[in-house]
């Protein structure tokens, strides 16, 4: 087993070292200036923001190891990649995740409870994908990224593209998707059509087990050119340097500039779901490596420098996080099960005579057990 | 004032008046531009309607319906058209995991009103993959709606229907009767039209109930002709919509005649045919005098093109199950 670590062709948008250093501007291959201009307020923000979605994932983590949830899949060591990412959203934009994007959930203003549900088994993960402009998650591999190219098409042809205040969409996928068929369909559908959209792949470096050199010749952010768009490769877990990539490429689209595929180079702490065991084909030594370029290490190394936040204020945060998880855990407890009529509810929006004959049917079979034990 | 229309023209119209009333309406698939669609269903229609509302997409289904789901999001009302059945495959995943999912995961949160129009079945002497019959996988798919159109009046109306319904239907077009002509009323509001997911006798008849969709309507009704020489009276009916079924004319007919004939073109293993006798037979067991006798495609890919006649269904194999309905 190969130890991976930087990238091996050291290519990289970084603006926080892992040792909490800033750096303050970095310049891409196409003459993009990335930077960040964030009040201290903001960054204590970001901050805050890592520390409670590692938080509330590792709740949802011990929550499955009780038998409350039918199985996790945890971001574990992608939060800055996520918070950046989501937080470089603007309101007006449309994010189209994979099953594992709590940290952009959080980010939009989700109630984090909801992939919950999904997760224990009692809906599948019905909020409403307009209200909070965050689609419902999507198991499939790599399918969302044509829905997302196709939302994006339909942003271009309302004609919200091209202004300041135009909208652009994000496609969230994984390295493994990018051997999909979709994920490829999506990248030759968005260069043809010009969609405002971005390419946001996490490369948390396995697909399930599977090392990336399984899906790649080529780094993967280079895939890009051979669309026609511009790629670019960002450290992961730098959550400033997650945020100035993305802001910058949603700003290119949402003036019709076209689609951006970014690579956040980062790694999966933990196991794929609960239901993986990464000891099998992963060695120690490699996770070590990525815990001394952990997000949220880097981003209080760097308030503590800079003085922007003291322990009174890590602390707080601390705390925050804490009851935020105590009170999801609560609610997921007290999470009902659905009725089970509801198994019929919403297969059409017209619905079918056929359900409802199978629905009156099961009602009265569910009825003949009344009154017995 | 009813025009004499092929079918072909009457979808092509029915589009065109889809596309007039809502702006949302788009079409989009491999060649519906300026070529206007391999059979030309939508000739003429990017030019009067521009490329962003008829769109000729690349050479991937699965990004076509992938793509229409998104915009389906956004608003839209995608009307996709696969070339032909046989290359609906690489689209399979989209449709059966995402469109037919979608309103029901988001407990009616998301609506994908999304149209697939596929042109199906055999008789045209084509190469492989271009003569299958796909339906027993889509209308085995909750979530989905499927129809097929037998004439060119049906085509008409039920293609405005399909596009203006907020469930995701496959609209299943029988190319081998594009070219075949009828009466349409183009002036007759769709509204008032015969609703789209139910069946209806095409022929009434007192002794053999005869099911068919699509291009078979036209077989069995030609049976029907000849066996009404021979001093039998066969009840076709034309059963529109394959998911859900509209069984209650079926059952009232065949408590009359006492007999059922089913005929496709798809294989008859597992096939709709299948899910017809086994219902009949539920709701019509004592008034059935002989067990539902099934007229389909043999369980084989489709042959090539010289001996297709002798897989599909036809006049003869029809009149010769209805024989073995009377011999019971």
């Amino acid at each position: 087993m190969a130890n991976r670590g930087s990238p091996p062709d050291g290519e990289l948008v970084q603006l926080l070292t892992p040792e909490g250093e800033r750096i303050e501007s970095v310049t891409g291959p196409d003459g993009t200036e990335y930077r960040v201009d964030f009040t201290d307020e903001e960054y204590r923000g970001l901050y805050r923001d890592l520390v409670i979605v590692r938080k509330l994932d590792a709740e949802a983590t011990a929550l499955q190891r009780q038998g409350e949830l039918g199985i996790w899949a945890s971001l574990l060591g992608q939060e800055a990649a996520q918070v950046g990412s989501g937080r470089a959203l603007r309101p007006q934009d449309m994010a189209f995740p994979t099953y594992r994007e709590h940290g952009v959930l959080y980010c939009r203003g989700i109630d984090p409870i909801m992939p919950l549900g999904l997760f224990r088994g009692v809906d599948q993960g019905g909020w409403d994908p307009n209200e909070f402009k965050f689609n419902m998650y999507t198991i499939v591999i790599g399918a969302q990224t044509l829905h997302a190219t196709g939302y994006a098409m339909g942003v271009a042809m309302d004609g919200k593209t091209g202004t300041e205040d135009g909208e652009a969409v994000i496609a969230y996928f994984g390295d493994g998707a990018t051997s999909q068929g979709d994920v490829n369909e999506s990248f030759i559908w968005a260069g043809v059509f010009n969609a405002p959209l971005v390419f946001f792949c996490q490369n948390n470096q396995y697909a399930i087990s599977e090392p990336l050199e399984r899906q790649t010749r080529i780094p993967l952010y280079r895939r890009a050119g051979g669309f026609g768009f511009p790629g670019i490769r960002v450290d992961g877990n730098d959550v400033l340097a997650s945020y100035a990539v993305t802001r910058a490429a949603l700003d290119h689209a949402r003036a019709g500039q076209g689609p951006t595929m970014i690579e956040a180079y980062t790694y999966r702490m933990g196991a794929h779901t609960t239901s993986d065991d990464p000891t099998r084909y992963r060695i120690a030594s490699e996770v070590e490596a990525w815990q001394a370029k952990d997000p949220i290490k880097r981003m209080r190394a760097f308030l503590d420098k800079q003085q922007l936040a003291d322990e009174a204020f890590f602390a707080e945060v601390d705390e925050q996080a804490r009851r935020e998880a105590v009170h999801l855990r609560e609610r997921v407890l007290a999470m009902p099960d659905p009725e089970p009529q509801t198994i019929f509810d919403h297969v059409y929006p017209n619905g079918s005579p056929l359900l409802d004959q199978e629905r009156e049917q099961f009602g009265r079979y569910l009825a003949s057990f009344e009154g017995s034990h | 004032m009813a025009e004499t229309l092929t079918m072909g023209k009457a979808l092509n119209i029915g589009l065109r008046r889809a596309l007039e009333r809502d702006p949302k309406v788009v079409i989009m698939g491999e060649d519906v531009g300026k070529l206007g669609g391999v059979f030309r269903i939508t000739d003429g229609l990017q030019k009067d309607f521009g490329d962003s509302r008829v769109i000729d997409t690349p050479l991937a289904e699965s990004g076509i319906i992938g793509t229409a789901v998104g915009l389906a999001i956004r608003g839209y009302r995608p009307v996709c058209e696969i070339q032909f059945d046989g290359f609906v495959y690489p689209a399979y995943d989209q449709i059966v995991s995402q469109v037919a999912k979608m309103h029901y995961r988001s407990r009616g949160k998301v609506r994908v009103p999304i149209v697939i129009r596929i042109p199906f079945g055999g008789g045209i002497g084509a190469v492989e993959h271009h003569s299958e019959s796909p339906e027993a996988y889509f209308a085995h798919t909750a979530g989905l709606k499927v129809v097929s159109c037998a004439s060119p009046a049906d085509a008409y109306f039920m293609i405005q229907q399909a596009i203006s319904s907020d469930d995701p239907i496959i609209f299943l077009e029988p190319k081998r009767r594009y070219w075949e002509k009828g009466e349409v009323e183009l002036d007759a509001p769709v509204e008032s039209a015969y609703p789209l997911h139910a069946s209806r006798i095409a022929r009434p008849g007192t002794d053999v109930t005869v099911l068919a969709y699509g291009p078979m309507v036209r077989t069995a009704l030609d049976a029907a002709s000849a066996a009404a020489e021979e001093g039998r009276s066969l009840e076709v009916v034309d059963l529109r919509t394959l998911s859900p079924l509209d069984l209650a004319p079926v059952y009232e007919s065949v408590r009359r005649t006492g007999r059922c004939v089913v005929v496709h073109e798809a294989p008859g293993n597992v096939g709709l045919g299948a899910e017809l006798a086994a219902r009949i037979t539920e709701e019509c067991f004592y008034s059935l005098e002989a067990p539902v006798l099934r007229v389909t495609g043999f369980d084989t890919p489709y042959p090539a093109a010289r001996i297709e006649e002798e897989y599909l269904p036809d006049l003869d194999r029809v009149l010769d199950a209805v024989d073995r309905s009377f011999g019971w």
